[in-house]
């Protein structure tokens, strides 16, 4: 768990009605439709929903890149739209495209941004060997970065965002397009800040999975904040778990389910299916009260997708499409 | 207190160890330091570039300038190559200087550009940056080519070489600063490569570089005259021949005298004018910028 702190802290993103509204033709299209939403400082916080949920909305204006058309966001205790450049020296990014210059080696991107932050030569120069160490890319740190790999030059990213020590490190979809080995090995990194420092971490995704890392998630569509908890209590709230049985008598052992446990069961796949609150409780009551031959039991604990899926009514690849451009520099205004 | 507090934090978790910059004019000038030196620092990576693009004014000089240099009469033992060579080396920074300006279309195109409009520096910071970055690049370029000046029998005079790359950074200074310009608005490279050499082309051909100014015919005589960059080829050309003894029918046929409704524009006038209209260029530039991004 996150760094506990005993003085009360300012939380690390206070946002208090924020809209956004863009004109589309005559009409006007409302990106963002008045959210509130409070991120406890230390926390790894995540950001789940479709694209046009608003959500690239939503991070560009807590990183100042974007002027919210009504309400107010505070990150790291200032004013994204007053106190813009306060903002900026506290908040690392890590965006979806990439944004390194491949022409430049790692030292030399990273030495750019500590620059461009402000820090002093040694100051620099201890984060960027502190940065790249974390990241495991100390041995590489002189090479050009168009030699790097995907996941290298995401990592190095990650690093970049650091380098400035920011109070709140925004990931925007961080493991987008990378294989799975690379994207675990993303989240052995955002996982270590999570345990090892006071850094609070904002991370969209629309891997469920990956949500799992995170401390507390909000579900945006349709431009508002549809559900916001801890993972677990999201899970628990859409409720059951899921018993699928393989029997030697399909019929009869739902006509039993129905009428022992008054529950009502039916075939999915191949398998007897129901519905209960403790999957694990009702197990061996199927196998005294049933009087059908069991071959196998399978109990499914809710996840993050069925959340997904009962707060926004479709499964977020459904609503994902192929690489649509989420991002502003992704194509042309 | 006592040195051995419990749990010493790892140094990432203490951002407010840094030092606080304040939004003042000595970070803007940093930050616009910090985003020029990337340009060179990008040209040193790129040795090929810097050969390739030397090619192009060698081939005028020593080519052109000879071929063409027996039918040309210059009215006395000047060669022709003397005459085309501060030419060549002033058109030798159009390409290089244009191409670094339009390089902020690649930025954004493969995302840097984004790096650099979300750190907490102003946009006018990367636009200043980007154009002296672009100049200091495409003059360093050229000094490859003056450094041959001997071979064409011009001196080199500590004076003449400083006055010379003096104009040489103008030059590149107002090229970037259109190609940035063009940048601002042309969100393709397809389109920027194309756009841009539309526009240095009839530069290059209407500022005199490649032939003398005197008697032209009028058209012609009032598009050069239209032409900012003639305002640098004409004053590099007289800071040589000023260093060269020239015959009266050389001095009438090669120095190229400017004038404005009948006055004749002395060169630093003629600079002063590049070096406003240069400035402006980048104002623009620096505001368009701010307005689009």
């Amino acid at each position: 768990m996150s760094a506990v702190s005993n003085t009360v802290r300012e939380p690390a993103i206070e946002v208090t009605g924020l809209r956004k509204t863009y004109p589309a033709g005559d009409s006007v299209v409302e990106a963002v439709k008045g959210i509130d939403l409070r991120v406890e400082a230390g926390q790894t916080y995540g950001f789940l929903g479709p694209n046009g949920a608003g959500k690239s909305t939503t991070i560009e204006m807590l990183c100042t890149i974007r002027n919210p058309t009504s309400g107010t966001a505070r990150v790291a205790g200032f004013d994204v739209v007053r106190q813009r450049s306060q903002v900026r020296r506290r908040i690392g990014l890590v965006f979806q495209q990439q944004t390194l210059d491949l022409q430049l080696s790692a030292e030399q991107n990273l030495r750019f941004h500590a620059e461009l932050y402000g820090l002093s030569r040694p100051e620099a120069d201890r984060r960027i060997a502190e940065v790249l160490d974390m990241v495991a890319l100390t041995d590489r740190r002189t090479d050009r970065v168009d030699k790097f790999s995907g996941g290298m030059k995401r990592r190095l990213e990650i690093a970049r965002g650091l380098v400035h020590a920011p109070q709140v490190l925004f990931l925007d979809e961080p493991t987008i397009g990378l294989d799975p080995q690379t994207r675990a090995a993303i989240w052995d990194h955002l996982t270590w800040l999570r345990d090892n420092t006071d850094i609070t971490v904002f991370v969209t995704t629309h891997y469920m999975d990956e949500a799992e890392h995170c401390d507390r998630i909000a579900i945006m569509d349709h431009g508002e904040i549809v559900v916001e908890d801890t993972p677990e209590a999201l899970k628990s709230s859409v409720g059951t778990d899921r018993i699928a049985l393989r029997t030697d008598d399909d019929e009869l052992a739902i006509a039993r389910v129905r009428e022992r446990l008054g529950v009502e069961a039916g075939m999915h796949e191949g398998q007897v299916t129901l519905a209960v609150a403790e999957g694990a409780a009702v197990v061996p009551r199927l196998f005294t009260e049933l009087g059908v031959g069991i071959r196998s039991v399978t109990v499914t604990r809710p996840s993050l997708d069925d959340v997904f899926l009962t707060y926004t009514g479709r499964t977020i690849r459904d609503s994902e499409g192929p690489s649509a451009p989420s991002h502003p520099f992704a194509g042309r205004r | 207190m006592s040195t051995r507090d419990t749990a010493v934090p790892p140094a990432v978790t203490e951002p407010q160890r840094l030092t606080e910059v304040r939004s003042d004019l000595g970070h803007e000038v940093r930050a616009t330091w910090v985003v020029m030196r990337r340009e060179l620092l990008r040209l040193r990576q790129d040795r090929a570039r810097i050969l390739t693009m030397l090619l192009q004014p060698l081939l005028f000089v020593f080519v052109m300038g000879t071929g063409l240099g027996s039918i040309v009469d210059t009215g006395g033992d000047t060669s022709f190559r003397t005459f085309l060579f501060p030419g060549v080396l002033a058109t030798s920074v159009l390409f290089t200087a244009a191409f670094a300006g339009i390089s902020l279309v690649w930025d954004r195109e493969f995302g840097f550009l984004r790096e650099m409009m979300v750190a907490p520096i102003s946009r006018g910071a990367i636009i200043w940056g980007k154009c002296l970055g672009g100049a200091v690049v495409a003059t360093v370029q050229s000094l490859l080519l003056l450094a041959l000046a001997g071979t064409v029998g011009i001196p080199y005079a500590p004076v003449l070489l400083l006055q010379l790359t003096g104009c040489l950074f103008l030059g590149s200074l107002l090229l970037t600063a259109l190609g940035v310009l063009l940048s601002t608005r042309i969100r393709t490279i397809q389109t920027a490569m194309p756009v841009s050499q539309l526009l240095i082309m009839p530069m290059m051909f209407l500022s005199g570089a490649l032939f003398p100014i005197a008697g032209l015919p009028d058209w012609l005589a009032v598009l050069t005259k239209l032409n900012p960059l003639t305002y640098v080829v004409q004053p590099m050309r007289s800071f040589v021949l000023d260093r060269l003894a020239l015959t009266a029918a050389e001095q009438e046929r090669l120095v190229p005298v400017i004038t404005w409704a009948g006055w004749e524009v002395p060169v630093g006038v003629q600079l002063l004018a590049v070096a406003v209209l240069t400035l402006g260029l980048v104002t623009l530039a620096a505001r368009v910028f701010r307005t689009t991004e």
